[in-house]
Order: structure tokens, then C-alpha cells, then sequence
């Protein structure tokens, strides 16, 4: 076989997410590539939480319908997932709590035989998985030790036994292959910021961003940054603005809930050209919604949030490598340009688990600062609508930041003339950050470029597209960068297509009215709003009952 | 040193904010004259009459929207901690839209100092009620007068762990430098709720001149003291008004870890190592 997919289930507060991470790690340590898919409740303890991780030879982004390796941690696993085993898949159950077939495994008899924590139990079924799969115990070992944080010896002897119990099912494909490092897409945004130069990050916890708060947090103290968590979203955005009015790179994070406290912020950074990168991750709404699950139904929220007219860059990655890059092109740009930026993900793409490949190099494009000669004039009318930028502390220099309409000092003013050449001011700037856009990676294509039907997708959903265009011989048109919209290029890259089907997780079609205006038709909108990811198959019938 | 810029001031005529504003332009010029850069002080405003002080002194301004000086001024202090970060704000920006920032920064202790504008009105809007406003107000939007008490602004710092907490007046110029002043150099957060006359909708010169005092022989440091003096004056029901430092203490200031960032190398080092860890 050159691929395989794996099910673990349990109860919420069983550490579920971490035996799917260390699954991953193993699978990935054999020289796969990896994606785990996490679904659970919003809730600490109970409920049922579960992890599906496909790993093969190449790189997966998205989950099949169908498992080789069902591990059943409860009863209510096997209930809810049996229909997903292959016929002639495996089920590793915890004998003490899961009746039925396939390999047995006494999770509490293990961890009291060898006078072991009960957090180590998890490690009989990973030893028992590694074991049906031929994984050398060696690589079992390894892995562990570099996984798990503590208990380690205890986990080891634990896992041994689940290994010993266990027998071989199946083969792995041997690449050969170094196995590549292991990210969330969300611990892929933190870092791409911390690349980018990032100095302060401000959030208030909401899911599914709070990852990235918590992945920084963890690295503040070794990267020298201030990660702050203020009272409310609010607090959070004019806190950021604070900070990057006194010249500090910072970036916000919420989702939609805390994006909507935000965007008096936010027209705010608009007016008084102040740089900051918001980093919203996409749940299903309106309101409370789904917290735990996910959607594309805040596209056109991004695109028109807050009041007033005003240059705003939006992009939305499909990959853990685009989070990465874009969340430091974004920073970048909020620089360059002095104005809002967000970098539009969700729940699948933040807490999808991937291996993690290389990342392009991001254009240099750094702020245009002041050089200190002449009166300082904060918004000065100048080449492109960007005026230099000074900080408070600066000799010579009164920088004067303001939320009302303002003069070339940054003076409120009610002057007709004045207000409109403003106005224009940020239009000009709109218009340089579209130009400086062209040399970025701003649409994304798969499949076949000569395909007479075109699926067009944003965001999370490119893995599934661009797998199921692969195998249904499609093309895919992907647009990275939302506003300023990239028309002529996502043109070219429809070029001759005879269908458009828009493939969106939302019930509306937020990118197929997007692109309208842009004289671009999508014919189908296959929608998805149950807050869960396209299976490979699922995406498949979807697309074949769209273009029959 | 004028610190005044060339814009046109539109404040009524006997607006209180002209007090405020040269008070201020004193306490920081004289600041300059010891020492302090005049490039070193930025001022945060909210929206509202007191908020074109922005305009009107030539220092560096962040010129914020309604109810949120705080934390834009939290974030300039954290961004960097060598500024000299005053937050002006109106009673309907600090105690109205803003005042879980208030209460927040008054628990954090940042070395900021808020000033608020306590006209007891809405100006700009055209005269409604705001949080200090006394019993019965007949404002445009309560024209049969409001049936809720005001906050105690005074009291609400005390209780918030404000560790710098002062009530004054723009008719005791004197006594408005001098507080400020007070204000700007305590290490830490601090509150001064300024009673300031609206000549247009709130005009209470005559009421606060007949009942203020200067708090004499008060032990600042005695919290249960200065909560039981701030509380002698509810902002609705006829009460000598004490005015003055109720309370003043050094605390820790550092909430939140400084501002910034290894080098480009440095940087791209560590997320190498990172990066190898999780494979």
C-alpha cells in the first residue's frame, strides 16, 4: 500500500489530539507525509473527541472516508466509526472498556502492571498501532523520547507492552525519506511572525486562534517578545495600535466573535494609517456558532470590516507553508504600506496537524521610514500615498496620529479639499499595494491547467481541491490574496475554462459573489457548512454530481 | 517653549478644557525644563470636546476614538517604556464606552496617568447624560430627568487597586498643575478625575465653588481613609467636595514582559532549532 489512514477515538480529556500527534510523529518519522484531521467538542472532559491521520508517500493535505486502523480508546468510537474500516481493516481496542474483535490491549491493566501513571496509557495503543503497522520499535523509542515531555521511561515501558501484544497488520510504504518537522497551521502562523521580526503579539483567547497565542507565549521569553493578553478584543486592538504607533511590529489574533469587537480598531488603523496585521480564524457563525469546528463564512466580513473606505490587504492560505509565508508578507505589508492586514485561516487549516515542507522566500519590502530632515508632516503627501513614517521619541519629530479626518500634520479638519485629497491619499495607497502584490505568490493553481472545468477555491480547502482535481482531471484556481482582488491573474488563470465551480466551506458562495464583481461567473457553488473538512470523497461525488 | 500649535481652538467660550489644557502645557513644559524630552510625551485622547486637546498642544498625540485612550496608552507605554504617556479622556469616554479599560488599568498598574474631563455632560453630542451626572439630569436624551445614580469615580479607582487617585478642579488652577503634576511623575497608574464646568449644558461653577475643599492633614497612604472621604460626595446629593490626593502608592509596574526581538540571524537560528525539534 502506499498510503494509509488511521482513526483513534475516545472520550474528551483522554488526550485524544496528543496520540494522533504522536501517530503523526511515528508515521512521519518513517518517512511519510502526514495530515491529521482533529474534531471535538467544546467542552474539557466527556464527549467524544477524535483524530484521523492519513499518512503516504507524498504529501497529504486532506482525510479519506475510509480507515485501515480503527483505535477504539471507548465503546462509542466503535459505534460511530465502524462503517469508516476498510473491509479488511483492523480495530485496536482497550480491552478493558471495548468489547469486540481485533487487537486487545488492557490499557488499565498495562499501566498498573508496570506501576505506571495513568497519562502513560494512551502509549499501549501507540506501541500496539506501531506494531500493526511494522514500525521498528526503534523508531517507536526515538519518537517518544522526542515527543513526550515527561514520564518518558514510563511511557517506553508501557508502549513496549501494546507493541508486544500486538501483531502485523500491514506494511508501511518505505521512502526512505528524512521525515519532515510536524506543525499546526496555527504554530506555522506563529512562527512565520516570529521570521518576520514580530516584537508583540495581543489576543484574547478564542478558539481556534488561541493556539497561536499559546505557541507564543511558550516562545516569548526565548524570542524576546511581549505576548499580552488585555481584557477584551478591544483592549486588544488598540492596545496593537499603541504599540506599532511607538514603531513595533505587532500582530492581533481572534475569530469572528472577537473580529467583530475589532473593527472600530480596525477602521481606526485605517484612518490613521497605523500597521497592523489581524489574524482571524474562521469558525462557523453567525454568532457563538461552532466554536470547535470550522467555515469560510467570513470572507466578505474581512473584506468589508469596519466603516468607511479604506486600503486593507486580505489573504487567505490554503497550506501550512502559505500560513507561514503570509503571515510574514502580511506584516510585511502592513509596514509598507501603513495600513490593515489580515491573514484569513480556520479551524481546519489552524489546527489541522501537517508535515511541514519549505517555504518560499518572501520578497524584501521593508517601511518607508522618516530621515529626519524638515519639519516632520505624519501624513505628508508623498510618492504613492505613503508617507515616512517617524515614532514618538524621535528628535525633532511631533508625530501626531488622528482618528478624524486630518491635515498633512495629522490636525483634525473639516475642509472639503483637504478631507478629499486624503481620501485619495489612501486610495493611492490602495493602488502601489496592489502594484507591489504583483510579485507575489497571490493565486495559486493545481490540476490540470488546460482542464475544461475549473474548480475555484480560498483558503483550507486547497489540499481537497487540488487532490480531487488530480484525480477527476480538473483545474484548479486558487486565490491567495482577496483584496486587493488579483482579477487579471485569476483571469488568465480561468482562461478557456468552460465550467466554474466554486467549492466553498460556507452556504452562500462568499468568493463566487467575490469574484462577480469581477466579471468572473462561477456556474455551481458546492458549499459545505456542517463545520467539518471535505473527505478526498465526499469533495469527489460532490464534484461529479456538480458537473454531471 | 509654547507647546501650543497654530490650530484654531473651537472650545465655547468658559469652557473648563482651557484650564485643563494649560495646566497641562505647564506641568509638561516645566518637565522639559527638568529634564524630560519634549519628544518623550505623547498624549491619547478619546472623542469628545476634551479630545481636541490633541490638536491644540504641540507634542506628540494619538488622537484615539471613543471610550479607548487607555488601551491605545497601554500600548504605547508597553511599546516603549521611555515615553511619558498621558491619556486625556471625557467622563463619557473613561466611565461610559471605556470603562472596563479603566478599571483594567487601574489593576495593571502601567506608569500611565488618566486625566479625565469630568464635565458631568455630554458636550459634542449636544447635551445628554454621562455616567457622573446626578440624580434627576434633564438631558436631551432624558428629558424627564435620569433615575439612576452616578458612578463614584473616586471610589470605583480605590477599589479598582489605582495606586495614584486625585479628584481637582479647572477653577483652582493652582491646585489643577499641581495635582497633575503629581500625577504625570508617580510611578505608576494614575487617576485624576478633573470637575470640569461645561458653560454651555453643564454649567456648575457656582455649585462646586461653594462646596469644594482641599483635602488637608489626609493620609494618602491609608486606603480605608481616603475610600471613606471619596465617598462623602456621592456626584448627586449636596456634599462638601474634597479635592486633592485621596491615595498614592508604589506598586510593581510592570505587568506584561517589554517590547521586542532577536536580530534577523538570531531570529532564524532559533526557528531552525525549533523546526528540527518537531520532526
Amino acid at each position: 500500500m502506499n498510503e494509509i489512514s488511521v482513526l483513534i477515538g475516545g472520550r474528551a480529556g483522554e488526550g485524544i489530539n496528543i496520540a494522533g500527534m504522536l501517530i503523526v510523529r511515528i508515521l512521519s518519522a518513517r518517512g511519510l507525509r502526514a495530515y491529521m484531521y482533529y474534531d471535538y467538542p467544546s467542552l474539557i472532559k466527556g464527549g467524544h473527541n477524535f483524530a484521523v491521520v492519513r499518512a503516504a508517500e507524498e504529501e497529504v493535505r486532506c482525510h479519506r472516508e475510509k480507515i485501515d486502523l480503527l483505535l477504539a480508546m471507548d465503546q462509542e468510537t466503535v459505534r460511530r466509526h465502524i462503517d469508516w474500516l476498510k473491509e479488511g481493516g483492523s480495530i485496536i481496542r482497550d480491552a478493558g472498556v471495548v468489547k469486540g474483535d481485533g487487537i486487545a490491549v488492557d490499557l488499565d491493566a498495562i499501566v498498573t502492571e508496570e506501576k505506571a501513571p495513568p497519562v502513560t496509557k494512551n502509549s499501549a495503543v501507540i506501541g500496539a498501532f506501531s506494531r500493526a503497522c511494522g514500525v521498528p520499535w526503534t523508531t517507536v523509542e526515538e519518537v517518544v523520547r522526542r515527543a513526550i515531555p515527561k514520564e518518558i521511561e514510563a511511557n517506553l515501558r508501557v508502549a513496549r507492552r501494546g507493541y508486544d501484544l500486538s501483531r502485523e497488520v500491514l506494511h508501511l510504504p518505505a521512502t526512505g525519506r528524512d521525515p519532515l518537522p510536524i506543525l499546526s497551521g496555527n504554530e506555522a502562523v506563529a512562527l512565520g511572525l516570529l521570521d518576520a521580526g514580530l516584537e508583540g503579539y495581543v489576543s484574547y483567547p478564542m478558539t481556534p486562534s488561541s493556539s497561536i497565542l499559546h505557541t507564543l507565549a511558550g516562545l516569548a521569553g526565548r524570542f524576546g517578545i511581549s505576548v499580552v493578553h488585555p481584557e477584551n478584543e478591544i483592549a486588544v486592538m488598540l492596545t496593537a495600535l499603541g504599540a506599532a504607533y511607538a514603531g513595533r511590529r505587532v500582530a492581533v489574533g481572534t475569530s469572528g466573535g472577537g473580529f467583530c469587537l475589532m473593527t472600530e480598531g480596525f477602521s481606526l488603523a485605517g484612518m490613521a494609517e497605523i500597521p497592523v496585521l489581524v489574524v482571524l480564524g474562521q469558525r462557523p457563525g453567525p454568532s457563538t456558532g461552532l466554536p470547535t469546528y470550522s467555515a469560510q463564512g467570513d470572507l466578505l466580513f474581512a473584506l468589508s470590516a469596519g466603516q468607511g473606505e479604506f486600503p486593507r490587504i486580505v489573504a487567505a492560505p490554503g497550506t501550512p507553508e502559505e500560513a507561514w509565508y503570509w503571515a510574514g508578507a502580511l506584516l510585511d505589508l502592513a509596514w509598507r504600506f501603513q495600513t490593515p492586514t489580515v491573514l484569513l485561516t480556520d479551524k481546519n487549516l489552524g489546527e489541522g496537524i501537517f508535515s511541514f515542507g519549505e517555504t518560499e522566500k518572501r520578497p524584501a519590502l521593508g517601511p518607508s521610514l522618516w530621515k529626519g530632515e524638515g519639519e516632520y508632516r505624519r501624513y505628508e503627501i508623498g510618492t504613492g500615498g505613503v508617507s515616512p513614517l517617524a515614532f514618538p521619541g524621535t528628535a525633532g519629530a511631533t508625530v501626531k496620529v488622528n482618528s478624524y479626518a486630518h491635515d498633512e500634520d495629522g490636525i483634525t479638519t473639516e475642509d472639503g479639499a483637504v478631507v478629499a485629497r486624503m481620501a485619495e491619499k489612501l486610495r493611492e495607497k490602495g493602488v502601489a499595494a496592489a502594484r507591489v502584490l504583483e510579485g507575489y505568490p497571490c493565486v495559486a493553481t493545481a490540476g490540470d491547467p488546460d482542464a475544461e472545468t475549473a474548480l475555484l477555491c480560498w483558503g483550507s480547502t486547497a489540499g481537497v481541491c487540488a487532490e480531487a482535481a488530480g484525480r477527476l482531471g480538473l483545474r484548479v484556481v486558487r486565490p491567495v490574496v482577496l483584496s486587493p482582488f488579483p482579477e487579471m491573474r485569476v483571469k488568465a488563470a480561468l482562461a478557456g475554462a468552460g465550467l466554474i465551480v466554486a467549492v466553498e466551506e460556507n452556504i452562500t458562495g462568499q468568493l463566487a459573489r467575490l469574484v462577480s464583481v469581477h466579471g468572473i461567473r462561477a456556474d455551481v457553488v458546492v458549499g459545505k457548512y456542517d463545520g467539518r473538512p471535505f473527505a478526498l470523497e465526499d469533495l469527489e461525488r460532490r464534484l461529479q454530481e456538480a458537473t454531471a | 517653549m509654547t507647546l501650543i500649535t497654530a490650530a484654531k481652538n473651537t472650545w465655547c467660550p468658559g469652557c473648563g478644557n482651557f484650564a485643563i489644557e494649560h495646566a497641562l502645557k505647564d506641568v509638561l513644559v516645566s518637565l522639559a525644563e527638568e529634564g524630560r524630552r519634549a519628544e518623550d510625551i505623547v498624549l491619547v485622547t478619546g472623542i469628545g470636546c476634551h479630545a481636541k486637546i490633541a490638536d491644540y498642544l504641540a507634542v506628540n498625540s494619538f488622537y484615539a476614538i471613543h471610550g479607548r485612550t487607555l488601551p491605545v496608552a497601554s500600548g504605547i507605554k508597553l511599546a516603549d517604556p521611555a515615553l511619558t504617556v498621558v491619556a486625556c479622556a471625557g467622563d463619557g469616554d473613561a466611565y461610559a464606552e471605556g470603562l472596563d479599560h479603566l478599571v483594567f488599568a487601574a489593576k495593571r498598574n502601567q506608569d500611565i496617568t488618566a486625566i479625565i474631563h469630568d464635565n458631568r455632560v455630554y458636550g459634542l453630542t449636544t447635551g445628554q447624560y454621562t455616567p457622573t451626572s446626578y440624580e434627576g439630569f434633564r438631558g436631551r436624551s432624558t428629558p424627564g430627568g435620569i433615575r439612576e445614580r452616578p458612578i463614584n469615580p473616586v471610589a470605583l479607582m480605590l477599589a479598582s487597586g489605582a495606586t495614584f487617585v486625585a479628584r481637582t478642579y479647572t477653577r483652582k488652577m493652582d491646585h489643577l498643575r499641581e495635582v497633575l503634576k503629581a500625577a504625570v511623575l508617580h510611578r505608576g497608574f494614575s487617576f485624576v478625575d478633573v470637575l470640569q464646568v461645561c458653560a454651555t449644558y453643564n454649567n456648575l461653577t457656582d455649585y462646586y465653588n461653594d462646596r469644594v475643599y482641599l483635602l488637608e492633614g489626609h493620609d494618602t497612604a491609608d486606603l480605608g481613609g481616603a475610600m471613606t472621604r471619596a465617598r462623602e460626595w456621592d456626584y448627586s446629593a449636596d456634599a462638601p467636595i474634597a479635592l486633592g490626593i485621596f491615595y498614592e502608592e508604589e506598586a510593581p509596574i510592570d505587568p506584561w514582559p517589554a517590547m521586542g526581538g532577536a536580530g534577523p540571524e538570531e531570529r532564524g537560528r532559533m526557528i531552525r532549532d525549533i523546526l528540527r525539534e518537531r520532526t
